[in-house]
């Protein structure tokens, strides 16, 4: 019964990652498949076909790039604006203030099969073509939200001293943003940014309503899964996760590094007393 | 940094200076000088108004109403980033992104100003951090970051220095030496320095000068020692070191002594100890000033002494010291501190005793009883 005890929190902790971890396993390792047939469903032979070929199938990589593209414009449009408002909202008292708080959460609370339809309204009310830009300004509208509240916390964990601590050494405005600021809140608006990025890659549903007919990658495999999704498909969502993976380990190698640093060398004395 | 002890260093004036919040006044009213060079203290329980009194010299927060001068230079709407004063923060508020060089280089940078890279050197070995330039703030420990926060405000020689209860964070031993420490680095480089603090203590060992403040405003300043022996009103006897007060009325006057009647009992006052205008006298006595002795011992009290009998409550043998809680007979509680000189037997709890006390040491306040209690009630409340 003990030894049962003893293990079960262990043995519960596995298996839960087990089961987040599987469908990217599948992915990965039928990535590596060469099915028989139409459907990549069932494992028939290894083979490095679909890596050595990513772009073989047409659509694929041109729908890839397209997404990488609306991506990355809609995210840097997206993270000045959200940056700018988190500020505002955090730093300025005025007129309106909480009504703009509680707007700002409302596309995360909206249902995406709304938003998309009733952007297609819009749009279509307005004579606006549909296609990349109309995917964008959506994009921009539903990762904003994410932004500002992510800056958000970053501004409003960050000491009130330290901005009085420039002015007080001669820093005016500017400065202060400057060097101290805005240095401090980076690392929050690199956060909310590759949240956003990650959100519109990723996003069917919004983009499916406007884009007219520009592909993106998920409508891709939307589109292929009807007709049976090819390896390359595959190869290029392990690329995705990878790539991911790194960027998370890059971080967390970065922080340990600084925490190793800040253990101190024994001849310091002080070292052992509390720090504040 | 000898060379900047030759710089012109100027008075700083308060005058009239007004802070509200709201309807609430956090400074009232305040005027005061602080000479220039000095070591000035503001001691005072928290929410007293020292802090904002102290954000308002750094221009951090703006005053309501009255002036700052340095000098004869009026800096009252000066931003902060345009005054010639620098402030240690409380909690040192090091910038965390940037190594110990950059934080002390930092003042000088935003005012572009020369030979940066000798004068930080320099600055960090005053402040004996020489060796930790590169480091970042958080592999510091408190008492270095400390020292970075003091370096990184002098480095740019300013008129005034304010420290913002500077050793809060610091654990006893530390403080200590910290003390001593900054009031080495004060004499070395001839600022002045304006202290905040809640810790009576401190302001003592490091001031020249302490002002006590309470409420918004000035209850009393001075030389320490001036200040700790003859306290003016009863806040001050209170916060500043421990007193006991009997409140009385005056019963007449014999050339330098006024008598003071108290629970049915005679005490002496020197009228240059009396602050009291009225007829209403608190009696004071400082705890370490009076003189406990067994009731047999009565005749040997020296004339002209100040009695009070009673029973002794509590004993505390502290090493150097030894404190007595003595009950009167009207159930008041002395404190009385002896030091640990005496061979022999020492009084013990139940016996019954005489305390006696020189008027040269005793003093009067005014107020009456309903003080005495609202003023613990509100030591009880801010300390």
């Amino acid at each position: 019964m003990r030894w049962i005890r003893q293990r079960l929190l262990g043995v519960v902790a596995v298996l839960v990652l087990v089961y987040l971890f599987i469908p990217i396993a599948v992915v990965a390792v039928l990535s590596f498949n060469k099915p028989d047939g139409k459907y990549n469903i069932s494992w028939n032979e290894f083979s490095i076909d679909a890596w050595t070929n990513l772009c073989g199938v047409p659509g694929v990589c041109a729908s890839f790039m397209t997404s990488i593209r609306i991506g990355v414009i809609s995210t840097i449009f997206a993270t000045v604006l959200g940056t700018m408002i988190a500020f505002a909202l955090v730093r300025y008292r005025f007129r309106g203030r909480s009504t703009t708080n509680l707007l700002i959460f409302l596309p995360m609370t909206t249902p995406e099969v709304v938003m998309g339809a009733s952007l297609l309204a819009l749009f279509l009310n307005l004579r606006f073509p549909l296609g990349e830009t109309t995917i964008i300004i959506a994009h921009i509208m539903f990762t904003i939200s994410f932004i500002v509240v992510t800056v958000k916390a970053r501004l409003q964990g960050m000491d009130p001293r330290l901005e009085e601590a420039a002015r007080d050494l001669y820093a005016n405005p500017q400065a202060t943003f400057r060097y101290v600021t805005f240095p401090l809140v980076a690392p929050g608006i690199a956060g909310a940014a590759l949240l956003g990025f990650s959100l519109s890659f990723d996003d069917f549903i919004i983009s499916f309503f406007n884009a007219g007919t520009v592909v993106t990658f998920p409508i891709y495999i939307w589109g292929a899964a009807q007709r049976g999704i090819p390896v390359q498909v595959n190869a290029l969502a392990t690329m995705v996760f990878l790539a991911a993976m790194v960027i998370v380990l890059t971080a967390q190698f970065v922080s340990y590094r600084k925490r190793k640093a800040l253990q101190l060398p024994p001849k310091a004395l002080e070292a052992a007393l509390p720090r504040s | 940094m000898s060379e900047s002890s030759g710089r012109n260093i100027e008075d700083l004036h308060l005058k009239s200076l007004t802070k509200k919040f709201g309807e609430v006044a956090a400074v009232d009213d305040l005027t005061l000088t602080i000479p220039a060079g000095s070591f000035f203290a503001l001691l005072g329980a928290s929410g007293c108004g020292k802090t904002t009194t102290l954000r308002m010299v750094a221009g951090l927060e703006d005053p309501t109403s009255g002036n700052i001068v340095i000098g004869d230079k009026d800096i009252t709407h000066l931003r902060a980033f345009q005054r010639p004063v620098n402030t240690v923060f409380q909690s040192y508020a090091l910038f965390p992104h940037l190594d110990i060089f950059e934080n002390v280089a930092f003042g000088l940078r935003r005012r572009k100003v020369k030979d940066v890279d000798q004068k930080v050197n320099a600055m960090l070995e005053l402040v004996e951090l020489g060796p930790m330039a590169r480091r970042k703030p958080s592999q510091l420990s408190g008492g270095q970051q400390q020292r970075v926060a003091v370096a990184r405000a002098l480095i740019n020689e300013p008129d005034v220095l304010l420290l913002d209860e500077p050793l809060g964070a610091l654990d006893l031993k530390l403080r200590r030496q910290m003390q001593i420490e900054l009031k080495r680095i004060q004499v070395e480089v001839g600022t002045t320095f304006v202290h905040v603090t809640h810790d009576q203590e401190e302001a003592m060992t490091m001031a020249d000068t302490v002002a006590v403040m309470n409420a918004g405003r000035i209850e009393q300043m001075g030389h320490p020692a001036d200040i700790y022996e003859l306290p003016q009103t009863v806040f001050v006897a209170n916060f500043l070191g421990q007193s006991n007060l009997f409140a009385g009325s005056r019963t007449g006057q014999s050339g330098e002594v006024i008598m003071v009647d108290s629970h049915g009992m005679k005490f002496s006052v020197l009228s240059s100890r009396n602050s009291a205008r009225s007829d209403e006298i608190i009696v004071g006595i400082r705890p370490e000033k009076i003189v406990v002795r067994d009731l047999v011992d009565r005749d040997n009290v020296p004339s002209g002494h100040n009695i009070l009998e009673g029973r002794v409550t509590d004993v505390s043998y502290t090493g150097v010291s030894t404190q007595y809680v003595v009950e009167t007979s009207w159930g008041q509680d002395v404190t009385v501190f002896e030091q640990n000189v005496i061979v022999g037997d020492r009084c013990e709890v139940g016996d019954q005793v005489i305390l006696h006390w020189s008027p040269e040491h005793t003093f009067g306040l005014a107020g009456g009883e309903t003080l005495l209690h609202k003023t613990a009630q509100v030591l009880a409340a801010g300390v």
